[in-house]
């Protein structure tokens, strides 16, 4: 399935630039398999080598947090838009 | 240097003196393909951890100002916080977690009578301060 995948300003420079990619896959992890077969670079910065999302990471399918849904089993279909956030925080 | 549109500065400034006494916390957008100090819009952003010593940006107010942005032709270009009882330089915390090396970093601090803005560029955990000037950009219709 073809998805939407925006990407947060810090990732764009590994991936050509570009803000909003697109990828294929039924769930968000094969999903963001596939983004990382078309830019290496991004390897590892949004799931780790264990397989898991990174802690300081949010993703969004449209407008739910996949945290609160299957995490990367999270399915997906046609048109859906896989946003990519940096968890801003501090004291 | 940060250059802020006038009414995002004081939509920083109120916003900071709005929640008290919790910290405040929002994101900073610039036109695309401008510099990135051009901040004429600015987001408020709920802070999840409703505290008075730490922030944590809520992620669904970040998408949805990520949006807004994205539509309008401007990109998020830095977050800014309050420190409601500190001086307004970078906790070790906010350097840890600074997302992202491209951004400008905006604290508040409500420690004396008057608010104090400061800005700052945080890269591999040194921060640097930076100019701050407050005037007329373009602004949103």
């Amino acid at each position: 399935m073809p998805v939407e995948v925006r990407l947060p300003t810090v990732l764009r420079e590994h991936a050509g630039g570009q803000a909003s990619v697109r990828a294929n896959g039924a769930t968000v992890g094969e999903v963001f398999e596939d983004l990382v077969r078309q830019f290496p670079r991004l390897a590892d910065r949004v799931v780790t080598s264990e397989g898991t999302l990174h802690k300081f990471v949010n993703v969004y399918r449209n407008d739910d947090d996949v945290r609160f849904l299957q995490h990367l089993e999270t399915t997906v279909v046609d048109d859906d838009v896989i946003s990519i956030l940096p968890a801003v925080a501090g004291g | 240097m940060l250059r802020l549109g006038r009414s995002a500065y004081l939509a920083m400034l109120a916003h900071a003196l709005d929640d008290i006494p919790l910290e405040a916390c929002g994101l900073m957008a610039a036109p695309l393909g401008a510099n990135s100090g051009e901040v004429g819009t600015v987001y408020r952003c709920r802070n999840a951890a409703a505290s008075a010593r730490v922030y944590e940006l809520n992620s669904l107010d970040y998408l949805h100002a990520d949006r807004d942005a994205d539509a309008r032709g401007l990109q998020i270009t830095g977050v800014y916080h309050s420190h409601t009882h500190t001086e307004a330089w970078p906790s070790p915390t906010d350097v840890d977690q600074a997302p992202d090396p491209d951004w400008h970093y905006v604290v508040i601090s409500l420690r004396h009578p008057e608010p104090v803005l400061r800005s700052f560029r945080i890269v591999d955990g040194t921060i640097s301060e930076e100019d701050v000037s407050v005037e007329e950009v373009a602004e949103e219709k």
